[in-house]
């Protein structure tokens, strides 16, 4: 038994003389078209012609397919420490790591493979990258005719950086790695500021 | 030949032929204005991409219906399921031969109807054909064994019964108006004057049942807000469910082609049809080419208002709910009519009828009326019948602060 206090009693409106008749109310919507249609014969103001016409995307926030950086030396910046493919909720990096071939870091991505249709484009990966190696970038138009063609490697990713690099710098690229410390509060090289 | 072509029944022969092709051809240019209208109504652009300004869409729409698959399902009435879209496509299409075009034109001295015929009972024969179309919608969710569809065909049929009768006594006024059933004759009587410049528009006599022919034009065109019998949310696409292609095709072409003729139908009876007061080529006596050409271009331009405001409306009301459709038939739009009828019967008894003063008068007092009665009816606005024994009330839903758990 539901207490009478629990009870909330709505009554319906009554309707005035105007609303039960509905004619004012048919004319009013008629004129609320009529000035839509109006405004919009001439110049439609808010369709973006897509092909033609471009938004002006966020570039930085924007999260678009993804992009493996290169340091200053033009090498994959990442140091294949698997962050991201932990933190990735969909499961779609997939990385192989092997020992670098550089002095300055212990670790490199032998394979880095994305699933871009597996992907939810959450930025997750970004957020935990250590190095700032892995990025989202404005490009959202990418099309494959298989499956498979949609799996980037590395070599793929690296050259969406290429393609973006101008568009999007890379955030911090001074980090370029751990440097055998573990530490990346290293100060940056000489000649590069701190922004 | 020449002897042939200059007769009446070779006018008639090219006439249908033409009228035919331009039809099908405004028909398809229908579908694409009111697709740019929805647009611009929603502030959206519409069809843009097919030529400039799309204008070539209904040409891409008619290959994509031609070339698509056409599906007839294994559980359908195969002979009907066939015959149903060139039933209501042919029911569509022949109205338009008894439509009065352009007057009279003079050829080799002789003057020959622009109108592929002229019957003494043309307004019956529009009006008959005008409701066979419901055979083709009927046929259709009757053949697709579906009950959606036959749900949209027995709602088709239900709304073309209870609107014809409105229709008709509309139609009847006009009738006892004009004191004739042959359409040329009735534009012909429309083209006087009063006080010299008032043209002798029959919507000048009879505002209010012209007003109510275009609401039943609506509904006998299955046209918002009357389109339950194609209500995409409750009915999946109605009787048209289980046609693809060029069947389907048909049955939306012959969706407009009911708008335009119902459109010339009501231009015909209360606007005067080819008519326009002050334009000497618009007169009955001038039948020149040029002249019927002028007709045939005003007739035109008010069939476009007519279209124009058919689907400004659809894009605007949202559509009604099944007793409401009734309820405005048999309460509202009938006694109306009714009383209207009464009226025109009482000026033809007096021979007032073409008495402007006095139909308007009365046209005026009915919906004065009409409107009082509307307005001071204490229907609930969930439309149920106040003698009904009550179901639930809104109390019996709206519990704060609990979930009610069933016993």
């Amino acid at each position: 038994m539901i207490p009478e206090t629990d009870i909330l009693r709505i009554d319906q409106p009554e309707l005035t003389a105007s609303e039960r008749l509905y004619l004012p109310q048919i004319v009013e919507g008629m004129k609320t078209t009529l000035r839509h249609l109006g405004k919009n014969l001439f110049k439609n103001t808010f369709t973006v012609q897509y092909p033609e016409q471009k938004r002006d995307l966020r570039l930085q926030n924007y999260r678009g397919v993804h992009r493996l950086n290169r340091d200053e030396q033009g090498r994959v910046a990442c140091v294949a420490c698997y962050m991201c493919s932990t933190a990735c909720p969909a499961h779609c990096i997939h990385i192989e790591a092997s020992e670098s071939p550089w002095p300055d870091r212990e670790k490199y991505p032998a394979k880095f493979d994305i699933d871009e249709l597996r992907c939810i484009y959450c930025g997750m990966c970004e957020e935990a990258c250590p190095v700032d190696a892995i990025e989202l970038t404005p490009q959202f138009d990418l099309v494959g005719r298989t499956r498979e063609e949609m799996i980037l490697d590395k070599e793929e990713l690296l050259a969406v950086f290429d393609q973006t690099a101008a568009m999007k710098p890379r955030k911090n690229p001074h980090v370029t790695g751990y440097a055998g410390t573990g530490s990346r509060s290293q100060e940056p090289p000489a000649g590069v500021s701190a922004q | 030949m020449r002897d042939f072509m200059t007769s009446q029944f070779g006018v008639s022969a090219v006439l249908a032929f033409v009228v035919l092709i331009v039809l099908l051809g405004v028909v398809a240019y229908c579908i694409y204005f009111e697709r740019k209208i929805s647009a611009w109504i929603q502030d959206r652009c519409g069809p843009n991409r097919v030529g400039p300004w799309g204008l070539l869409q209904p040409i891409a729409d008619g290959i994509k219906f031609l070339v698509k698959e056409d599906v007839v399902p294994n559980h359908v009435d195969k002979p009907l399921f066939i015959f149903a879209p060139a039933a209501i496509f042919l029911t569509a299409f022949i109205g338009f031969a008894a439509i009065p075009w352009g007057g009279q034109l003079e050829l080799d001295g002789r003057l020959v109807d622009i109108q592929v015929a002229n019957p003494d009972i043309g307004l019956l024969y529009i009006l008959g054909v005008g409701s066979m179309s419901v055979y083709g919608a009927v046929l259709g969710g009757w053949a697709s064994n579906n009950k959606y569809s036959l749900y949209g065909a027995i709602r088709a049929t239900a709304q073309m019964l209870s609107y014809e009768i409105p229709m008709g006594l509309c139609i009847l006024v006009v009738v006892l108006t004009m004191g004739t059933l042959r359409l040329e004759e009735i534009t012909l009587q429309q083209t006087g004057y009063w006080a010299e410049w008032i043209p002798q528009w029959n919507v000048f006599l009879h505002p209010l049942a012209f007003a109510i022919l275009f609401i039943t034009a609506l509904a006998e065109s299955n046209r918002t807000p009357f389109d339950l019998s194609e209500a995409e949310q409750e009915l999946v696409g109605g009787y048209h469910t289980e046609y693809s292609a060029l069947k389907f095709g048909m049955f939306f072409l012959a969706e407009y082609a009911h708008m335009i003729t119902a459109s010339a139908f009501i231009a015909v009876l209360f606007l005067g049809g080819w008519h326009l007061p002050g334009v000497p080529w618009t007169q009955p006596e001038a039948t020149q080419w040029y002249a019927v050409l002028a007709k045939i271009g005003v007739l035109s331009t008010k069939i476009i208002l007519f279209l124009f405001v058919m689907m400004w409306i659809r894009w605007t009301l949202p559509r009604l709910r099944f007793d409401q459709l009734m309820r405005l038939a048999w309460k509202g739009l009938i006694p109306i009519t009714l009383a209207l009828f009464v009226l025109a019967a009482a000026l033809l008894f007096f021979d007032l009828q073409r008495s402007p003063l006095l139909a308007l008068s009365g046209n005026l007092a009915i919906l004065v009326v009409a409107l009082i009665a509307a307005s001071s009816s204490r229907l609930r606005v969930t439309g149920r019948q106040v003698n009904l024994p009550t179901i639930a009330t809104t109390t019996d839903f709206v519990r704060v602060g609990r979930v009610e758990t069933p016993l």
